[in-house]
């Protein structure tokens, strides 16, 4: 479980995150949307401790992520996050991408790492690339080794920051594709995006952040259908 | 046709010669890239308020020409400190530490080179700091940074002809013995360029070949 608790973040004089609150339960998909600079991507990169924050506090799974005793490398091997840009480590294959972090972080061996890579890249549509530099691979394809990357350290919690928007519109399919099934296999995730029509299919919730406030949060019939907040509906309309 | 007084004797001379211009360069690039490594990430690491002192240091070794550095350290170390040390130990010391100067800078560049994303990706995955320098961060740097510090491994070379002011005979001191004694200045210039060719090239081919090798990825 995810629970965040009235957590305020500023960069400079630009407070990005006005007080949020917000659970999020084992095996839930939740969606975050709202425009750019509403403080939903830093709100990803807080949850895993790679920015800090500077009030309120977030635990996963009980244990608060910015404590000073808190191991953030251990805590980081539950929680996988996927970013806007592609990051393939270019000077590995794409099967050691997915292979590096299991070797120096969980300590697997070789044998079992490269396995359990070649599973990932399998189940996200790459077996045929596994000896291929990232050079070689589509934006698209990118990611999706980007995910299974991710997935191979086994996390609990998946997050993932505008997967699609650094995408060509025609990559754009597979990569959510990859986001939907990981989402009927139950895994747990939070997914900043754009998409809306990808938000209404798979979340149990979504969120709308307005100016680093959560301004509304419901099932997807509910806020898509019967938004209250005003500045939803104008994004909405304005999104349609 | 062509008449000269050099014999195999002073080919085998100038060869010595060259094999001790090889010697000093060697053990220079080396201590001086692993100091010159430990600089640069230093002085990456903790930004360039705290830094400073040290990059000032730095660029006095860069800036001052060699040939006082040495005369000056070899005037130090034997004079004021009264140690007792070869010229050749004097030699291999300054050329280090001028050859990590700008090692230093060729580093940080590299660092700086590699995207900001790729580190938090390789954070984000649980890599520590270390992990991410030796996996990611100093393989992509090397690459960036190669050319010029193949660069820099033949200017040292070149440099260290310098040493003769500390009584080490290198190839040109050798060569400058001949032209004293055999009077033949352009050819025997020629036959020491011509060695110094042969052990430039090899270096400046395999650097070429680890450019050409890394470029498939």
């Amino acid at each position: 479980m995810i629970e965040i608790e009235n957590v305020r973040k500023s960069f400079g004089p630009l407070e990005v995150l006005k007080g949020i609150n917000l659970t999020v339960a084992k095996g839930e998909v939740l969606t975050v949307i709202g425009g750019s600079g509403s403080g939903k991507s830093t709100l990803l990169t807080c949850i895993n401790g790679l920015e800090p924050i500077d009030s309120g506090r977030i635990l996963v799974d009980g244990v608060e992520v910015h404590a000073k005793s808190t191991d953030l490398n251990k805590l980081r091997q539950k929680i996988g996050i996927v970013f806007q840009q592609w990051n393939a480590f270019p000077h590995l294959t794409v099967l050691e991408n997915v292979m590096l972090a299991q070797v120096k972080v969980l300590k697997r061996s070789k044998q079992q790492a490269e396995a359990e890579a070649a599973k990932q890249l399998n189940h996200v549509g790459l077996g045929d690339k596994l000896s291929v530099y990232p050079s070689r691979l589509s934006g698209g394809q990118q990611q999706r080794m980007a995910i299974a990357r991710a997935l191979a350290m086994s996390p609990d919690y998946m997050l993932f920051d505008e997967v699609t928007s650094a995408l060509d519109p025609q990559l754009v399919g597979e990569v959510l594709d990859t986001l939907r099934m990981l989402a009927s296999e139950g895994m747990t995730m939070i997914c900043v995006t754009h998409e809306m029509k990808f938000a209404r299919e798979v979340s149990d919730r979504v969120a709308f952040f307005h100016k680093g406030v959560m301004a509304e949060i419901a099932p997807p019939e509910e806020l898509f259908g019967a938004p209250k907040d005003p500045e939803l509906q104008k994004f909405l309309s304005a999104t349609h | 046709m062509f008449d000269t007084s050099l014999t195999a004797n002073d080919l085998i001379f100038l060869a010595q010669g060259a094999g001790m211009t090889l010697v000093v360069t060697a053990i220079s690039v080396f201590f001086g890239t692993i100091l010159g490594i430990v600089f640069g990430v230093f002085r990456y690491q903790v930004g360039p308020w705290w830094a400073a002192p040290l990059t000032f240091v730095l660029d006095i070794f860069r800036s001052i020409p060699l040939l006082i550095q040495l005369v000056l350290a070899n005037a130090f170390v034997t004079t004021v400190l009264g140690i007792r040390i070869s010229g050749f130990a004097v030699a291999c010391g300054v050329l280090s530490l001028y050859t990590a100067a700008y090692c230093a800078e060729i580093v940080r560049g590299g660092i700086e080179a590699v995207p900001q994303t790729l580190r938090r990706a390789a954070r984000s995955l649980g890599m520590t700091w270390g992990q991410d320098m030796t996996s990611i961060v100093m393989p992509l740097a090397t690459r960036v940074a190669l050319p010029s510090w193949i660069g820099l491994a033949l200017g040292v070379m070149k440099d260290s002809a310098l040493v003769y002011i500390v009584q080490v005979v290198e190839l040109l001191k050798s060569t400058q013995i001949l032209i004293t004694r055999l009077q033949e200045p352009l050819f025997l210039l020629m036959i020491c360029g011509l060695f110094y060719f042969l052990i430039s090239f090899p270096i400046a081919r395999f650097g070429g070949y680890l450019e050409k090798r890394w470029s498939n990825d």
